[in-house]
């Protein structure tokens, strides 16, 4: 590969993982901080991406849109829509524990992605919609390229500075405190129901933002592209490699795991290439990525139970970093 | 001052709470003794809204609180500590103090986003609140650990903190003594009069070590049975015939008397 070749991918290699970046650290709220086992990150994702597709997006027959808000206003909007839909799931499943939590944001992710197929006049069904603006798109190539991963950059910075501070805010001490045993923070007088609400809406919220800031780097979305293995699964995965309930183990998860699941995809291609891999095998390697990936999952469980970057108590607020 | 009126409870067939009637007096130490499976904890975990009960009423200084969740009664000044400590374990033992007071503005999201001055200064006063408390238990040494690793001791001093992180007015204190050591005991013993002496606190508490009950409560309430047996300072229960009976059969109540 050339070295401009080679340079543009790891533009769209670290875009990539900005992306999952502000997935990860939304899903640490809910999980990290406050134990919610939500299985259905896919749906608010893809609510985010989608939302922003159709009201940034270029006008047609068959779909919603032609609304031609600015790339901004898609992103807040997706964050709002996301937050909508984690607070009516919210309310309904935020009286369950964990284990039925997770049964419930299952369900709810297949509503959600059966509503993108087959809704078409809202989302084009299964042809998705594309030429989705990007807030660069009059700069060329490489050059809009690096600028939409410096503005990912950004957001990945100040999603993980408001995640920082509210780690070590009360508010997070709550949270955390209700992972812990929820009677107790019953007895403290503490509301427990409304602050795993807030906690499931701010990370949904954070997921919306993701999926949003997706659909402007890739221009293009449909149901496919949020199957549960790679909008759902791999985000667990980073996260619970990297150290759940740490913030900079989010970051860390974002980068290994992406870097594990796209250098294995190259590397079965490579093989195949120059013929080490038999065809009839190279059309099966997807599903070897996947394994891959468990099996580096179970290694860093077994070596380190609680991810690259275990959790540790955040530093006090009232005193200077 | 708290009153529990005729509170029933059952557990399918079985009737846990039997038409329990008793009051703690504002100021006292009240003990709640009586056999296992007397309903101790079942009617603690009413009074305190962990469980609703099927009839009766628990009063708090005279108003009806039987339909309070339990994080409303405690901004009542009614707080509970558990039998098993509740600690978090994951958190270190002063951030376990410091989540206690109710009203922090920091618990909600955009005081900590955008008020970020109010939320530090008051995290400032929590601070030296829960040092305080710490340096009254002598847990000073352990302020940075995780809780979870502590002794069982230090955790049941632990919950008694917790308590003293409040504005409370009564202290439910689920066997407090169970699983302690002589020493910690005496100081818990020390703490728990101390609070009620030079803070006014109104305490209740289920304890199955007679020796700390003896030395702390009065009156002394006996429950069997889901009901109360009998009442009266500790001299008085302790030679109650019925008592004797509940606690040792029948029998040995006849020995008793006879020795």
């Amino acid at each position: 590969m050339e070295l401009s070749g080679l340079f543009s991918y790891f533009v769209f290699f670290l875009s990539m993982v900005s992306v999952y970046a502000v997935l990860v650290l939304g899903l640490n709220i809910q999980w990290g901080y406050n134990g919610q086992l939500n299985i259905g990150v896919a749906a608010f994702f893809a609510v985010g991406a989608y939302t922003t597709a159709i009201v940034t997006g270029p006008a047609s027959d068959n779909y919603l849109g032609g609304f031609g808000l600015p790339f901004l206003v898609g992103l807040i909007l997706a964050m709002v829509v996301a937050g909508l839909l984690a607070l009516l799931v919210g309310l309904i499943t935020v009286n369950l524990r964990s284990d039925y939590l997770a049964i419930a944001t299952i369900g709810i992710a297949e509503i959600v992605r059966l509503v993108l197929k087959n809704e078409g006049w809202l989302t084009n069904g299964v042809r998705g919609i594309s030429s989705i603006p990007g807030p660069f798109d009059g700069l060329s190539g490489i050059t809009e390229g690096m600028a939409y991963l410096v503005t990912l950059l950004v957001f990945v910075a100040g999603v993980y500075w408001i995640c920082e501070r509210l780690f070590r805010s009360p508010w997070a001490r709550v949270l955390r405190a209700i992972r812990a045993n929820e009677d107790a923070v019953r007895a403290a007088g503490k509301n427990v129901l409304l602050f795993r609400l807030e906690a499931f809406v701010l990370g949904s919220m954070f997921m919306g933002l993701g999926g949003a800031l997706y659909a402007h780097f890739v221009g293009f979305v449909s149901p496919g592209a949020f199957d549960p293995m790679f909008a759902t699964f791999v985000v667990w995965v980073m996260l619970i490699a990297g150290g759940s309930g740490n913030n900079r183990g989010a970051l860390l998860g974002a980068l290994v795991i992406w870097a594990v699941w796209t250098l294995s995809s190259s590397m079965i291609d490579a093989l195949a290439d120059i013929g080490l891999l038999p065809d009839q095998l190279a059309t099966q390697a997807s599903a070897l990525r996947i394994f891959l990936i468990g099996l580096l999952l179970e290694i860093i469980l077994l070596t380190r139970r609680e991810g690259l970057l275990p959790e540790r108590p955040p530093k006090a607020i009232d005193r200077a970093d | 001052m708290i009153e529990v009126e005729n509170i029933v409870k059952t557990f399918g067939g079985l009737r846990a709470v039997d038409d329990c009637s008793f009051q703690v007096p504002r100021g006292s130490i009240t003990g709640l003794i009586g056999p296992n499976g007397a309903g101790k904890s079942t009617l603690f975990n009413i009074a305190a809204g962990s469980l609703t009960p099927d009839s009766g009423r628990v009063l708090l200084d005279g108003e009806d609180i039987t339909a309070l969740p339990a994080y409303r009664r405690f901004h009542r000044g009614l707080v509970r500590t558990f039998q098993i400590p509740h600690e978090f374990g994951r958190m270190t033992v002063l951030e376990n103090l410091m989540l206690v007071p109710g009203g922090q503005s920091g618990e909600r999201v955009p005081n900590t986003l955008f008020r970020f001055g109010r939320v530090r200064r008051e995290e400032r006063e929590v601070r030296e609140r829960a040092r305080d408390v710490l340096e009254f238990l002598r847990l000073t040494h352990v302020s940075d650990e995780l809780a979870a690793s502590l002794s069982g001791g230090q955790k049941k001093l632990l919950e008694l903190g917790r308590t003293m992180m409040t504005e409370a007015r009564v202290v439910l204190l689920d066997e407090p003594g169970a699983g302690v050591n002589r020493t910690l005991l005496g100081h818990l013993a020390e703490d728990i009069r101390r609070l009620n002496r030079d803070r006014g606190y109104t305490f209740c508490i289920i304890e199955h070590d007679m020796d700390l009950i003896a030395e702390l409560c009065d009156p002394v309430v006996v429950m069997a049975q889901g009901s109360v047996l009998t009442q009266g300072t500790m001299d008085e229960v302790r030679h109650n015939e019925a008592v004797l009976e509940a606690y040792l059969g029948g029998g040995a109540a006849k020995e008793a008397e006879e020795a």
